[in-house]
């Protein structure tokens, strides 16, 4: 028995010496993912920007991930895990790991934190997020042009602030073409279910739909929006293989060079915490080739996506008007971000009350 | 009334796969094994068929291949349980886990491709009546297989001298080996049978539901088959109710919200498991009734030598 113990001693101190000295050599850069990284949408994207980190550092750092993390105290565990095991940098990939992630760097001071999507930061930990909604206004604009019906699908995730704004910014965009187009939007509560994803747009396309757009992982909707010859859109990563005839574009999430950054800052020792927002105008949000449609629609797209990209339009521009008719956002003045991040209302002319 | 239709299509594709794993896993409870690997068998099922079907090109071969990787699954739970009598629940466990990490290993060179749809069967003049023609005679086959399988379950485990054995040997296995019948040969063909229905319902997923392969692409669906047999009682006819119950709730809160009326979308997420535990509960109100169909020997093991 002493024996037993006296070799698990032994173990265990040259694990922690192993750790140590690779530490000392290399940066070690830990990936939490809510999916997993073959999901072809947002998991996949994020495992895109690690490669990226990978391909750009090379022998200076080391990248490890977990993939199909929970939200919750699964994912506190999991981050915890990755700290202990000598990561120095951690980007943890979901809304819902945002308070984990502030519990675990409470304990590991040493390590560097950054949080997708959240709004919480702290002295080490960042947060970081994607214009998406600079996207779905684009493609709010297509979906205005394309639909017959004129009403598209929307299936959404969780009523967080990132949703409601994508929801937002698709009508708002749409309008623009059409200001009576309608938007149904269909809640499943989940990022990722392939099945429950494909049955509600096959329930939003017996509604009269003919554009089906998501904000949740798989490409499940686009694929039922093939087989059922309606358009829809892909979502986080181009999924034209999926639905090489219904798809219009994709909102393409660029994470590589954010997460490059990031990972020389701690290298050099310049890492600070901080929360950085960007969109179309730093390329972290990008749109996939327009197919299925007319030239001069792809062109009015292609217009509008530059228009954002240069800041000379902004798809929160006045005037603003919430659910129930109040100006949210007065004529000549933009939406703060403060604002857009928090936000927790629809604009005019969503077909559905958001749920709280 | 074409709307009506679709919600009916989707319904019969949403209950599908919670029919088909859930009847096998009351056949294999029936014989007194607790089978908490169902999610694992299923997504194993699902790889195995999406890989064979995409490299074949044949759906029905998919089908076919799915069907084995869920017997092969859990024939290593009947060897761990049976002849190793490791602990059932544990290892059922185990077996989700294992099969959500070998099928992400065995899918990896297939994902993101376009797979086999198994495509619907199409009966002249009968699926042409409009409305009862696609809803009944417009299904794929593995729809007519989950309702026939369920049928003969029923028969086999109330009509039949082999229904007979499997409820003894879930009842009282030391009652059944001393009438001399093999307890654990019982066991492991109702595994087997349990692995081969939960292996259709990954081969459903995979083909018809969303022709497809994803990771964790099952999303919890054999918790769910598994939670049916136990409110049905495990009575055949009522999990039927509850699997299409499960399915009509699950998609009535989608198309609800579509109309968008204001009920709060969490509380119609959760309204199939409360709707489908209510009901299931009010059915088998009678206490004596569930004492009667409950296998007594559930998740015990057995060892011939006592």
């Amino acid at each position: 028995m002493k024996k037993l113990i006296g070799m698990v001693a032994l173990a265990l101190a040259m694990t922690f010496a192993a750790g140590a000295a690779s530490a000392a050599d290399k940066l070690k850069v830990g990936f939490i993912y809510i999916g997993p990284i073959g999901d072809h949408g947002w998991t996949y994207a994020h495992d895109q920007g690690r490669l990226a980190v990978e391909e750009a550092l090379g022998d200076q750092v080391e990248t490890v991930y977990v993939e199909n993390v929970p939200e919750g105290p699964d994912a506190e565990r999991a981050i915890e895990r990755l700290a202990r095991q000598g990561v120095g940098l951690i980007f943890t990939t979901s809304f819902g790991y945002m308070d984990p992630t502030i519990k675990v760097a409470k304990r590991f001071p040493d390590v560097k934190f950054e949080h997708a999507t959240g709004y919480k930061q702290s002295e080490n930990v960042a947060s970081y997020n994607a214009r998406f909604h600079e996207g779905r206004y684009v493609i709010g604009q297509i979906a205005a042009k394309m639909s017959k019906s004129g009403v598209a699908g929307y299936i959404a995730s969780f009523p967080i602030p990132e949703v409601v704004m994508g929801i937002n910014a698709f009508i708002l965009g749409a309008q623009t073409v059409n200001p009576d187009f309608k938007l149904k939007v269909v809640w499943v509560n989940t990022w990722f279910d392939p099945g429950k994803e494909a049955d509600a747009a096959k329930v939003l396309i017996g509604q009269g739909a003919d554009i089906i757009t998501q904000h949740t992982d798989s490409t499940a909707p686009l694929q039922i929006a093939e087989e059922q010859g309606v358009l829809g859109f892909g979502q986080a990563s181009d999924m034209i293989h999926f639905a090489p005839k219904a798809q219009l574009t994709a909102i393409i999430d660029e994470w590589g060079p954010y997460y490059v950054e990031r990972a020389q800052a701690v290298l050099d020792g310049t890492w600070e915490s901080g929360d950085t927002w960007t969109g179309m105008a730093a390329g972290t949000v990008v749109m996939a080739p327009y197919t299925n449609m007319p030239d001069d629609v792809a062109a009015a797209a292609a217009e509008t996506a530059a228009a954002i990209a240069s800041g000379e339009l902004n798809p929160f521009a006045g005037p603003v008007y919430k659910q129930d008719g109040t100006l949210a956002v007065a004529e000549g003045e933009v939406m703060d971000d403060g604002t857009l991040a928090g936000i927790n209302w629809y604009v005019q002319g969503v077909d559905d009350t958001l749920p709280e | 009334m074409e709307a009506l239709e679709a919600v009916i299509l989707t319904i019969i594709t949403a209950s599908t796969p919670l029919l088909l794993a859930a009847t096998g896993e009351l056949v294999t409870e029936r014989s007194g094994v607790l089978n908490l690997g169902v999610e694992g068998m299923m997504i194993m099922g699902a790889v195995c068929s999406f890989a064979a079907a995409y490299t074949t090109g044949s759906a029905l071969l998919g089908i076919l291949v799915g069907l084995y990787a869920g017997v092969a699954t859990s024939m290593l739970f009947a060897f761990l349980t049976q002849t190793l009598m490791t602990s059932q629940v544990a290892t059922g466990l185990s077996l989700t886990l294992l099969g959500l990490g070998l099928s992400g290993l065995i899918g990896e060179g297939f994902t993101g491709l376009p797979g086999e749809k198994l495509e619907s069967i199409h009966i002249p003049l009968l699926t042409d009546i409009p409305f009862i023609g696609p809803i009944l005679f417009g299904q794929d086959i593995l729809v007519y297989i989950s309702l026939a399988l369920i049928a003969a379950v029923s028969y086999v485990l109330f009509r039949t001298r082999i229904g007979l054995v499997i409820n003894a040997v879930g009842n009282n296995h030391h009652s059944a080996h001393a009438l001399g019948y093999g307890v654990i040969r019982v066991r492991y063909a109702c595994i087997a049978f349990g692995g081969a229905c939960s292996g259709l319902a990954g081969a459903y997923l995979a083909l018809a539901y969303t022709p497809q392969w994803i990771e964790n692409m099952s999303a919890g669906r054999g918790w769910i088959a598994l939670a049916l047999v136990v409110f049905s009682t495990w009575l055949p006819g009522r999990l039927l109710i509850g699997a299409y119950l499960f399915g009509t709730v699950w998609i009535m809160g989608l198309y609800v919200q579509g109309l968008g009326v204001g009920i709060p979308s969490q509380l119609l997420s959760s309204l199939p498991y409360l709707v489908t535990i209510v009901v299931l509960v009010i059915i088998s109100g009678n206490r004596s009734l569930i004492r009667m169909n409950t296998p007594a020997m559930i998740g015990q093991p057995f060892a011939p030598e006592r």
